[in-house]
């Protein structure tokens, strides 16, 4: 029989609960048998989401971001989706930078993004009802 | 996280401990910048850093950008995953290794 454990965390879209985020997904991930390195990636790339909603969803105010943690028992997969209700924004619209360039000529921005996707195995975006919603997903083992 | 330097004439020795994220990023470039005046020779010991986001990465750019004029840049003791991220990301080619 398919069956999943979902576990869902509402907080202030602030830098400054990034590690009650963070520390949110590792308890769900504390439940399965996956390895240090898918871990690091998942953690990694849920940092880069919240982090962009917490800076460019609501400007100079303060709102709210959901976080929904989805374990699939028999896909042995995690889904984490996003929901904010601030601007519209893809940050998967967002050009990879170019990771061949020297250090002089790098930008220090752009990795982010670009590491989640490489990352997690299915990312994708919507808008709707007014809510940007970000939805990524990756085998654990 | 926690930040170990030790100095040695212009040898500046920078081991990280636990977390170089969002929030502890900013700690890591001000110790930087407070100290690299001088500095012809900046290592970071990443043995016992647990984790690393893109802003972590940032600062090891910044502060390669600032080593490259003044003398060379190091990162020592890399993990496995740690070393993944710097392969997806290019900063094998841009970084010195050891």
């Amino acid at each position: 029989m398919a069956s999943s454990l979902e576990s869902r965390l509402e907080t202030e879209a602030l830098t400054d609960n990034l590690h009650q985020v963070l520390s949110f997904l590792e308890q769900q991930l504390d439940n399965t048998a996956c390895s240090m390195k898918v871990r690091m990636q998942i953690t990694m790339a849920a940092e880069e989401i919240f982090v962009n909603i917490a800076h460019y969803a609501y400007g100079a105010e303060v709102g709210k971001a959901v976080v929904i943690s989805e374990l699939s028992d028999t896909s042995h997969t995690m889904t984490i989706t996003f929901i904010d209700s601030g601007t519209p924004y893809d940050p998967l619209e967002k050009e990879d930078p170019d990771v061949t360039l020297s250090a002089e000529e790098r930008k220090t921005g752009g990795l982010g993004i670009f590491l989640t996707k490489k990352f997690m195995d299915n990312v994708e975006y919507s808008y709707e009802d007014g809510k940007n919603i970000f939805k990524m997903q990756k085998k654990l083992f | 996280m926690i930040i170990n330097k030790k100095k040695n004439g212009t040898e500046l020795t920078m081991s990280i401990e636990g977390r170089l994220d969002t929030s502890t990023a900013p700690e890591l470039e001000t110790a930087v910048k407070s100290e690299i005046e001088g500095v012809t020779s900046l290592i970071f010991d990443v043995e016992k850093l647990a984790y690393i986001s893109s802003a972590g990465l940032r600062v090891l750019l910044s502060s390669q950008k600032i080593m490259s004029k003044q003398g060379e840049m190091k990162v020592i003791n890399v993990s496995d995953t740690i070393m993944e991220i710097f392969d997806i990301t290019g900063f094998t080619d841009i970084l010195t290794i050891e």
